[in-house]
């Protein structure tokens, strides 16, 4: 059954509308890509799920519970962690600090804690104590996830972890995502990078102009039906 | 011999300076917030205190841990309820709360205390000293510097080795990615504050032992708080420390040369640092 569930999202910066009736569901363990071109709502839709824009109650739903008007740190306790959008690391904070913040507002045993993350990205532990902003790109994307990962989502958000790495940096990163499918969380991936999407996902929505345009599995979404949607013109 | 003695005294009554401003120079650090009432919160403790003492009969030390918990208490709802209010992108707002705050309060202390001069009862230990051979140095300064050590060294402490102290960190580095961990802004100011409280309580203890106080003496002491916090670097718990020995120093030497140029002194070393240092002497690397 539905999970997390959108139901008529809007959202508004002062007077311009970014998003206009968005409907999306995540069943539990599923995970989801959004796609679109740059200004289609995708982080406006992430902000919105994360409490950092905050909605009407009913609007977004966690396990029937109407989660629409709580703040970011009452929505964090319920199981739903986010990497941000260029990863926004704490520059006071060392990598390992940054790792164990993640986890300050939902201490619970699960399958994350600091061991695990270094499992799963060996060089943080080597470079535990560096200044989490002295790391290169991809290092500082693999913190963000980490530090995500430390509160033992439910459902994991992330926005753009591809943005500004190279490709081969890309492939580690999203190496790691079938593992973090394997701990049993569900996540939203929304990229602009859509090979690396279609790949981990169950389900693909694309968006344009603060709207879904098309839903379906990778399998079912052929390339011009994704072209159609990302860019709003007939292929 | 005269000159040790000078510069002795001079370093000790750096760490009185150095507690005016550690409770100023967590807060900045933390929230970027300019507390113009600080100096008149170390006169409202001393009264606190003072009024502890005359009405339970106690000693200053015992009056004083009696009053930290209401001046904790006090820093929280101050925060949490007002002065959240007042923060955001525009810098002014907290400047021009905190400054009516300032003359509310002097007035307040005003009609509840009148203007006499106050002091708190401190028995033998005022006139105390040490013989350290060359010089003698009073116990009560003494205790006052190193009192300021532990504060520094405790709120070092809990910045680099709590949990809190990371939040503190990361709220002020960007709060709305804290909240993305849980972590509530609103909260964590407010506790800023409130700690800030517990060191303006043994801050007005030092101060009310030391010397007369009175309802309207608070703003020379948020100055002298305020260069000590800017000489040191904006945010550097060591660097206040740094900067209340320079104050005091530049006070006690101003003064050895000629009574008249004490206070003048002091404002002139901070004139000098930011003209050498215009970003302190122990700046934080990201500001």
């Amino acid at each position: 059954m539905s999970f997390l569930t959108t139901r008529g999202l809007t959202a508004h910066y002062g007077d311009f509308q970014a998003l206009f009736g968005v409907d999306i569901m995540l069943n539990e363990g599923e995970t989801i890509a959004i796609i679109g071109a740059n200004g289609a709502g995708k982080t406006t839709l992430m902000r919105s799920l994360s409490g950092v824009l905050r909605n009407s109650p009913e609007m977004i739903t966690l396990d029937g519970r109407k989660i629409g008007a709580m703040s970011a740190d009452e929505i964090v306790p319920l199981g739903l962690a986010m990497v941000p959008e260029g990863r926004r690391l704490f520059p006071s904070l060392s990598v390992e600090e940054n790792l164990l913040i993640g986890a300050y507002g939902r201490k619970i045993e699960g399958y994350w804690n600091l061991e695990k993350i270094y499992r799963l990205f060996p060089i943080l532990a080597e470079r535990r104590s560096s200044p989490g902003t002295a790391l290169s790109g991809g290092q500082q994307q693999m913190v963000a996830i980490g530090r995500a990962l430390m509160s033992n989502p439910r459902v994991l958000l992330c926005d753009e972890i591809s943005l500004g790495l190279a490709p081969v940096v890309i492939r580690d990163i999203y190496a790691a995502v079938p593992r973090i499918q394997e701990s049993g969380a569900s996540l939203i991936v929304v990229e602009q990078d859509i090979g690396q999407a279609m790949k981990v996902a169950d389900r693909v929505y694309c968006m344009m102009e603060g709207r879904v345009t098309l839903e379906g599995t990778p399998q079912s979404l052929s390339r011009d039906d994704i072209h159609a949607a990302y860019f709003g013109v007939g292929a | 011999m005269i000159w040790v003695d000078t510069i002795v005294q001079g370093v000790l009554l750096g760490g009185l300076y150095a507690l005016f401003a550690a409770g100023l120079s967590l807060v900045f650090g933390i929230m970027r917030l300019v507390n113009l009432a600080h100096g008149d919160f170390i006169v409202m403790a001393a009264y606190l205190i003072l009024l502890l003492v005359t009405l339970l009969g106690l000693s200053p030390f015992v009056a004083a841990a009696l009053a930290a918990p209401i001046m904790y208490l006090t820093g929280w709802l101050l925060q949490k309820h007002l002065l959240n209010r007042t923060l955001g992108t525009d810098i002014l707002p907290p400047l021009l709360v905190t400054f009516g705050l300032s003359i509310a309060l002097q007035n307040a202390l005003l009609e509840g205390f009148s203007a006499d001069s106050q002091r708190l009862p401190t028995g033998a230990i005022s006139t105390a000293s040490l013989d350290l051979g060359v010089i003698n140095v009073g116990v009560l300064p003494l205790m006052t510097f190193g009192s300021a050590i532990v504060v520094i060294v405790g709120l070092n402490q809990l910045f680099y080795r709590t949990e809190l102290g990371r939040a503190f960190r990361a709220t002020s580095d960007d709060p709305t990615t804290a909240s993305l961990m849980g972590i509530r802004p609103g909260d964590i100011f407010a506790k800023a504050t409130a700690i800030a409280m517990l060191v303006v309580t043994l801050a007005a203890l030092y101060l009310g032992m030391r010397s007369n106080f009175d309802p309207s003496i608070g703003p020379a002491r948020l100055i002298y708080a305020f260069q000590a916090v800017i000489i040191g670097g904006l945010g550097s718990l060591w660097g206040t420390l740094a900067g209340g020995v320079i104050i005091g120093l530049a006070q006690t030497i101003g003064a050895a040369i000629n009574p008249e140029w004490q206070i003048l002194a002091g404002h002139v070393a901070f004139l000098v640092v930011l003209l050498v240092r215009p970003r302190g002497l122990f700046p934080r690397a990201v500001d």
